[in-house]
């Protein structure tokens, strides 16, 4: 996944390499590959298209020819293309000066409104603004039940058609306001039932619920996994009510997200939100510089970069260089190295940032209680077990399982793993090329 | 692999710390030589690296590998499905729509060929596919001498359909007891709605149908489930919220044998692939109904049609966890065409048993490949 652009991109280079400057047979293949890349990414067919040719026409200037680099200065250009049509910043939501604001949500079936809905609704809470969640869905059966159990979880009230009252969403969006203002609510997030964008009776439908709530957002729900179909989608939903902005749904799978740019580009809205994952936590702001290198397959690359650069001094990697060139490299050493992982985040974010880490892998919950147990295991070895592993005999290895609350398994996968480091580290600080322990390539 | 899990996390959570020290040194020791440090020039290589050979003594194979391996042998094959007469067959709604693509062209230039390429990667089929079918039809067109576009569209829609038959699509029905089929996918596909129309069409049949509502974990998936069973006279078996989900099936499994039910149909929570303690779960589900033999009889992946080509993934995924034995599609009353069932079919083997057009209980048509491979032009 992490190879497939800048790989691809090695290999044109590398045959180029010698000859001075970019041919226009240089650049078609380059565009072919970037096109390859967008396409399997799920980024609509017409919009690489126009991508492709802002890419071309950079790529034939002067910043290319006389880089030194030419793979790193195209990938530096398909990037920041990517940024600015996904958006250069990032977007808030508009708060009306004359509350309630309202945050309307539309989508197709499953894309994640009702969700969403309580997850916007717990995020504008902890900011301290008082949410009403409105279920203004009729349609599904137990959509409202489902709108009502994730309300409690958050403590923020429902509005809902209660027995009795008219069952439909025009009236519920209607009462709505009467709700929000007794109950002293300043934010409005009205939850629709799930359509097609060609079923021309619930697009009316939809239509007269923002008629009445008038949205001061409103808010198109899009799954990640989307593919061609995103365009048709956004443009449809954008001419019948009127788009402010998106939200880009399960960008916790491995989905490439191409979607995401389709829909930017066709509607020119900003995506606001993303969510990441099943619980109400789960949503973020959207970082567009994360989301392109995403669509290029370079993971959170980024942004790893930059948590890295926090953490690590030159003086502590100077340091630990030395220890490493010369094979003096302890166990010791890596509870220091393990302290300075911990000050960039939850290992399991971080791992889902590395390039190259085996999907099998990165859905395995890393948390950081699975830290302290390899912490708990190296300490409760002695001094002397610490510098040199290789003492560690059977009933040691018991003592030490015991000590740390862990099995002798999980004792000798540590030390196992640890030579292999070792041994990496010190190949590596030898100059030669390191493979990284963890395994980049399809299982042998 | 459940009791490997803590000494493959132990290796993993070393190997990570060590990964990212590593590049935390090298960002390091970068930033000081160079004042801008441009991401893709750093980390491509670390990923070529690791995919090099190691000589100098790295030979030795880390734990995860060792783990990952034990874990891919102890996969088990799939079974051959039984061979039982299609129930299937009642509504068959043509997949409409006027076709687009080169139908009108008197002959075939590059443009033509390559927006016919084009047609078929809106439609989700990808890239490889969509090169690889136009690429045979040319050949094909070539030597037939065909140079009409409404005629070389006539020889795609045909390879595409063969691509997708011949497959048995029937769902099978156990030899005796009662049959279990289970339904999987990634969150919102449709799984539980796909569950009421079979329900609502099975009982139709006169068959007892139980419901098993073992999504434990969304909100009110359990109440969306009860209240298909109502409507469509089956039996539903539920847990309370957060309960284990595998007591809902095994309770589930018991009910409809002491009823003497036909079918029970079970509905477990949406989950990404790339979950791996959700895969584990699932895969333990599956463990209990294995433990009545051959009750099983169809593992339903639910795939939405505007997914796109992480569809492949999905199923490969989910296959390799739970052994799917085919593909409900559903939403393709929509304008998306679902294209990827084409890969999915062609690299795995798993073909799509049923079509969800609607959100209605009726909303269910058997898959046609003929008509599928029209409305991949349909606009
Ligand atoms: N993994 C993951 N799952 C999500 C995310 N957002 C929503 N889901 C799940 O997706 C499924 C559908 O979410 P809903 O919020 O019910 O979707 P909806 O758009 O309201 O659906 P309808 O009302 O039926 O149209 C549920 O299983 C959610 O738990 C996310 O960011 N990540
Ligand atoms: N238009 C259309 N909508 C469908 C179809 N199948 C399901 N839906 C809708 O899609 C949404 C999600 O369906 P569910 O059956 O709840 O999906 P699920 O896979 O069980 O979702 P989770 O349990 O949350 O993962 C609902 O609004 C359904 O009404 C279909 O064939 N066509
Ligand atoms: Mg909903
Ligand atoms: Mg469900």
């Amino acid at each position: 996944m992490f190879d497939s652009l800048s790989g691809r991109f090695d290999a044109i280079f590398t045959r180029m390499r010698g000859r001075g400057r970019l041919s226009d047979a240089d650049i078609d293949e380059i565009a072919r590959e970037i096109r390859l890349a967008l396409l399997e990414a799920d980024v609509n067919v017409r919009v690489v298209k126009d991508f492709i040719s802002r890419i071309k026409e950079r790529a034939t200037g002067a910043e290319v020819a006389k880089s030194l680099t030419p793979a790193q200065q195209v990938i530096k250009i398909v990037h920041e293309e990517l940024v600015a049509t996904l958006g250069s910043t990032t977007v808030k939501l508009t708060m009306n000066p004359k509350p309630p604001t309202v945050v309307m949500l539309s989508g197709l079936q499953g894309s994640g409104k009702t969700t969403a809905a309580a997850k916007l609704a717990r995020l504008l809470k902890s900011q301290g603004l008082q949410p009403l969640l409105v279920a203004a869905d009729l349609q599904r059966p137990a959509a409202v039940e489902q709108l009502r159990v994730l309300g409690k979880r958050i403590d923020v009230p429902v509005f809902y058609a209660k027995e009795g009252s008219p069952q439909n969403a025009v009236d519920v969006a209607l009462s709505a306001f009467d709700e929000a203002a007794r109950l002293g609510r300043n934010v409005m997030i009205v939850d629709t039932a799930g359509r097609l964008q060609i079923d021309e009776a619930l697009m009316d439908e939809l239509v007269a619920v923002r008629d009445i709530v008038k949205p001061t957002n409103s808010l198109l729900v899009v799954d990640a996994m989307t593919g061609q179909e995103a365009v048709n989608i956004a443009v449809a939903f954008d001419q019948a009510i009127g788009l402010d902005g998106v939200i880009l749904t399960k960008i916790d799978g491995d989905a490439r997200g191409g979607a995401a740019l389709s829909v930017k580009a066709v509607v020119g809205k900003p995506i606001i939100y993303v969510g990441t994952g099943e619980t109400l936590e789960d949503f973020e702001p959207f970082h567009p510089d994360r989301m392109a290198s995403r669509i290029l397959g370079m993971g959170d690359v980024l942004s790893l970069i930059e948590k890295a650069e926090a953490a690590f001094s030159a003086e502590d990697a100077q340091a630990a260089e030395e220890k490493m060139r010369s094979g003096q490299f302890t166990l010791d050493d890596f509870l220091d190295q393990m302290q300075q992982v911990r000050k960039m985040g939850p290992i399991g974010n971080i791992m889902k940032m590395l390039p190259g880490v085996p999907k099998e892998l990165k859905g395995a919950e890393v948390d950081e209680s699975q830290l302290g147990r390899v912490e708990a295991i190296i300490r409760s070895m002695t001094a002397q077990e610490r510098r040199d592993p290789s003492v560690i005999n059977g009933s040691r290895r018991s003592r030490i399982a015991k000590g740390s609350g862990t099995s002798t398994q999980e004792v000798n996968a540590l030390l196992k793993q640890f030579k292999t480091v070792q041994q990496m580290m010190k190949s590596m600080s030898q100059g030669k090329k390191p493979r990284l322990p963890i395994p980049g390539m399809p299982i042998r | 692999m459940s009791n490997l899990l803590p000494v493959l996390i132990v290796a993993l959570v070393i190997a990570l710390v060590a990964a990212v020290a590593v590049i935390g040194y090298r960002i390091a020791l970068a930033r000081r030589s160079q004042s801008t440090l441009l991401a893709p020039a750093l980390l491509p290589n670390l990923a070529e690296e690791q995919v090099e050979d190691a000589d100098g003594g790295l030979d030795s194979k880390s734990v995860i590998e060792d783990v990952l391996e034990e874990a891919t042998k102890a996969e088990a094959t799939r079974p051959d499905p039984l061979r039982l007469r299609d129930r299937l067959g009642r509504t068959r709604a043509a997949f409409a729509g006027a076709l687009a693509g080169v139908s009108g062209r008197s002959s075939m230039d590059d443009d033509a060929w390559e927006s016919l390429e084009e047609a078929l990667i809106s439609a989700d089929v990808g890239v490889s596919t969509a090169t690889r079918l136009v690429e045979a039809v040319r050949a094909s067109a070539k030597t037939a001498k065909i140079k009409d576009g409404s005629e070389v569209e006539g020889l795609l829609r045909r390879e595409i359909a063969l691509l997708l038959s011949p497959a048995d699509r029937t769902l099978q029905m156990a030899v005796s007891g009662p049959t279990v089929w289970m339904f999987v996918g990634v969150n919102g596909v449709g799984k539980t709605t796909t569950i009421a129309k079979l329900a609502t069409r099975e009982g139709a049949a006169g068959r007892h149908v139980v419901l098993a509502a073992a999504d434990t974990f969304r909100a009110a998936a359990a109440e969306q489930l009860g209240i298909w069973a109502e409507r469509s006279g089956a039996t539903l078996v539920r847990g309370d919220e957060g309960a284990d989900p595998g007591s809902v099936v095994f309770n589930a499994m018991a009910s409809a044998n002491s009823r003497g039910a036909d079918l029970v149909l079970v509905d477990t929570a949406g989950r990404l692939h790339t979950k791996v303690n959700l895969m584990e779960e699932l895969k333990k589900l599956r463990r209990i109904v294995d433990k009545t033999p051959d009750a099983l009889t169809e593992v339903i992946l639910v795939l939405d049609a505007t997914t796109g080509q992480n569809g492949l993934t999905q199923a490969r995924e989910f296959a390799a966890a739970v052994e799917v034995t085919g593909v409900a599609l559903t939403k393709l009353d929509g304008t998306a065409k679902g294209g990827i069932v084409l890969a999915i079919q062609s690299e795995l083997g798993i073909p799509v048993k049923i079509v969800g057009v609607g959100e209605g209980p009726e909303d269910l048509i058997p898959f046609d490949p003929e008509e599928f491979a029209a409305a991949l032009f349909g606009e």
